[in-house]
């Protein structure tokens, strides 16, 4: 038995990939539940909103790259992020000029809006394919490892390597920032005030004096950023290719629904519970089992739950389960 | 200009296309492109029937359209000799078990008190079911993929004639739709799509990866059809002296008579779907479903069960875009998991009922036939748009290569701004509700 090496096993193949998928996944459904808190729909279009954020985001790379301007052992992708930024701020305020603001003024259902969301999804893919076209991209430089699984092992002696890969710490460490700057612009100024007290009651507000549109826009700009911010992170970390942020709409609905949708916290919860559990059900436990148990105990097989192939019936089982048991989530969302 | 006429001529354009296409691509792709709208048409019954009798939002009918195609194989399909005995048994049986573990597990989580014993119990309950599962279904699934792998290396299927899997697809599909309703309807309406969305990512995700059952992405090839092939028609002396007498040479009149063929059976399934659809939209259930839909608070003050209703017409629909699927793998003859794109059978599905008028079952299958066409011929003519607009550009230069090469995707963007558009300014379609 050997417990040190199992844990960093464990922590390379599990935790810290997990972490940092969970970042990710807490952003997407930041936007998601910030949308449903605000505009009351569950916007389809998010996944691609990430896909043209994270778009622009790798553009302006490239022409840094060419231009050699760099971050020295950072990607040059963390320079380009706030004109991605910018972009996606620019495409989500001119689809709600001519997209939502009509529905909103008519005071259509909640289905309708989630129709349309669907179209300015997939106006938006064709968009993003046409641009970019449709295959994976690189656009990750810089240093690839913070600590690599060699220079662990010569650290530390240990037989398993564990290894941190930049865009693992730079997600996390990112993540943080953006939560913690959003939960201080919700609860500490006015704005952000403003804008729960229309999520919790809109006549309220209404009748306080908040200004509806000023709300909404200030909302769709978070989004765009959040949305953008997700992209780069998950493009960085795994690679750039339009179609997967469109698959990522699963898991992210997930999150924000296990969270409960239209609460932030609930959406960063959500985010790491279905990281964790996609990422064990579909890890190949041999190895920590190896080191855990006696060697007569020692498994031949992989001891896989899941291949990997089956990824979103993780989130989608969860998704069901949170539905039957407990539809407002685990953080009391508004939605039943 | 009266309804009836006003339909009648808009149904005259569009059956008039067809032989305007057959003067530019020959009769084989005209009546190709109409024995897709036939198909397409009877997926936007069903989804009109959940959406515009119903008001429910269903994005997934990329994956009931998929488990039609399933059906065509599991019945057409003949046995693989020797799979059942080498490990078909083992895996009815393992999924039998993996049943009885779930199924057990929620009858122990409701009779024990809430507590830490009944955790540990279901969960003990829940590993224990999973390890005999995987123990039983891995060696099997195994022995049934090594069986001639690259011809079958799957269980086959009953055998049966092509037709009857119509309405098995029809049953495999509603079933999903039984899982999916059960759980979503009820609550919010968006939570419909989100789990519709979820699971025609698994049902294409299952047909992918699960080889033993359908091949995977390895493709079945050869369903079998209802009607004869093309090459015993060639073969046939009295069919080809039949096609010398009106003179016709008898290669294109073979391809030609199996098309019209299909194009028979498809027009009837369509017909009595329609009717079928007309019967319940002018009785008092589809009276009912429309006033639950228009305010459900009123139908259900009213006394009326609204989230079983709701689950009703969503099964009625899903089996119906099920039938399509199984009716779409016969004519393609193939099984090809990696064909199924939500682009084209959720989206496209959805813009025929909205463009055709949702609420309308007329309207439902006049668009289902129009957008079809528009998607057929829209590949050959975005291409040629865009080399239109290429043209005075220099050969070679990468912005006129990205351009031409990305037409392609011009068709997402083409159908979602015709979406927004209809939405928009025509929210009642073509043939509005009456």
């Amino acid at each position: 038995m050997d417990f040190l090496n199992a844990f960093i096993a464990l922590s390379n193949f599990v935790i810290i990939p997990a972490v940092a998928y969970g970042s990710q996944l807490a952003l997407g459904a930041l936007g998601v539940t910030l949308i449903y808190g605000i505009l009351r729909f569950s916007n389809f279009a998010h996944g691609d909103t990430m896909a043209f954020g994270a778009m622009v985001t790798v553009l302006v790379t490239w022409l840094f790259q060419s231009w050699g301007v760099s971050l020295g052992p950072l990607p040059t992708a963390l320079l380009a992020l706030p004109f991605g930024i910018l972009g996606c701020m620019a495409l989500v305020l001119t689809t709600d000029r001519i997209v939502y603001r009509f529905y909103r003024a008519q005071k259509a259902k909640p289905v309708i809006f989630v129709i349309v969301s669907l179209g300015v999804t997939f106006v938006l893919n064709g968009l993003v394919r046409f641009i970019i076209g449709p295959d994976d991209q690189r656009f990750l430089d810089g240093e690839r490892f913070i600590i690599s699984a060699r220079t662990f092992r010569e650290m530390t002696g240990l037989r398993e390597g564990l290894a941190f890969k930049t865009t693992q710490g730079i997600t996390i460490l990112t993540a943080v920032i953006v939560v913690a700057l959003l939960f201080w612009f919700l609860n500490r100024t006015r704005t952000g005030k403003s804008m729960r007290a229309y999520s919790d009651n809109e006549d309220l507000a209404l009748l306080s004096g908040i200004n509806p549109e000023r709300v909404v826009m200030i909302t769709w700009l978070i989004v765009a950023g959040l949305a953008t911010i997700a992209g780069v992170l998950y493009g960085l970390d795994k690679s750039f290719k339009p179609f997967t942020y469109f698959q990522l709409l699963l898991p992210i609905f997930a999150s924000a629904i296990v969270g409960g949708l239209g609460n932030p916290l609930g959406a960063i919860a959500g985010g790491f519970v279905i990281a964790f559990s996609e990422v064990t059900v579909t890890y190949a436990w041999k190895k920590v089992a190896t080191y855990v148990l006696p060697e007569s105990m020692a498994p031949d097989t992989l001891v896989q739950l899941l291949s990997t192939d089956y990824k979103l019936a993780v989130s989608f089982v969860i998704l069901l389960i949170v539905l039957l048991v407990k539809p407002t989530g685990l953080f009391q969302g508004k939605a039943v | 200009m009266s309804s009836a006429l006003k339909n009648t001529i808009l149904f005259a354009v569009v059956f008039a296309m067809i032989p305007v296409i057959a003067q530019f691509q020959g009769w084989n792709a005209a009546l190709f492109v109409l024995n897709m709208g036939l198909i397409s048409a009877i997926m936007a019954l069903g989804v009109n029937l959940q959406w515009g009798f119903a008001g429910l939002f269903n994005v997934g009918i990329m994956g009931f359209v998929a488990l039609g195609g399933l059906a065509a194989v599991l019945v057409g399909m003949p046995v693989t000799p020797g799979a059942w005995t080498a490990g078909g048994y083992g895996i009815v049986a393992s999924l039998f078990l993996g049943a009885l573990t779930i199924g057990g597990a929620i009858l122990v989580a409701g009779r024990m008190a809430k507590g830490w014993l009944r955790t540990l119990v279901v969960l003990g309950i829940l590993i224990a079911g999973f390890m005999i599962y995987r123990g039983l279904f891995d060696p099997s699934v195994e022995a049934v993929e090594a069986i001639d792998p690259a011809l079958t290396g799957y269980l086959g299927g009953l055998g049966l004639p092509v037709i009857i899997a119509w309405p098995v697809g029809g049953l495999l599909a509603a079933g999903a739709a039984w899982l999916i309703g059960k759980t979503a309807l009820g609550l919010r309406s968006d939570y419909l799509a989100i789990a519709t969305l979820g699971i025609a990512e698994i049902i294409i995700a299952i047909l992918k990866n699960e080889d033993w059952l359908s091949r995977g992405v390895k493709n079945v090839v050869g369903v079998p059809r209802p009607v004869p092939y093309e090459i015993d028609l060639q073969n046939n002396a009295a069919f080809v002296d039949r096609a010398a007498g009106i003179g016709v040479d008898a290669v294109i009149a073979s391809t030609i008579y199996v098309k019209l063929l299909y194009c028979g059976l498809f027009a009837f399934v369509l017909v009595l779907l329609l009717w079928l659809a007309q019967m319940a939209l002018n009785s008092p259930w589809g009276r009912m479903m429309r006033a639950i839909r228009d305010n459900e608070v009123a139908a259900e003050a009213m006394g009326k069960d609204v989230t079983a209703r709701h689950l009703q017409v969503f099964i009625l629909g899903s089996a119906i875009c099920g039938i399509a699927g199984a009716m779409l793998t016969t004519l393609d003859g193939q099984l090809t998991p990696g064909t199924y794109q939500p682009l084209r059978f959720t989206f496209l599905i959805w813009v025929m009922v909205i463009v055709g008028g949702s609420g309308n079952n007329l309207g439902a299958v006049l668009g289902g036939m129009v957008i079809y066409l528009m998607w057929d011929q829209g590949e050959s003519i975005g291409l040629a748009v865009m080399e239109w607009i290429t043209a005075s550009m220099p050969d070679g230069s990468a912005v006129k290569a990205h351009l031409i090469e990305s037409a392609a995707h011009m068709r997402l963007l083409t159908i979602g701004v015709l979406l927004l558009l209809v939405l928009r300014f025509s929210p009642r379609g073509l043939i509005p509700e009456k």
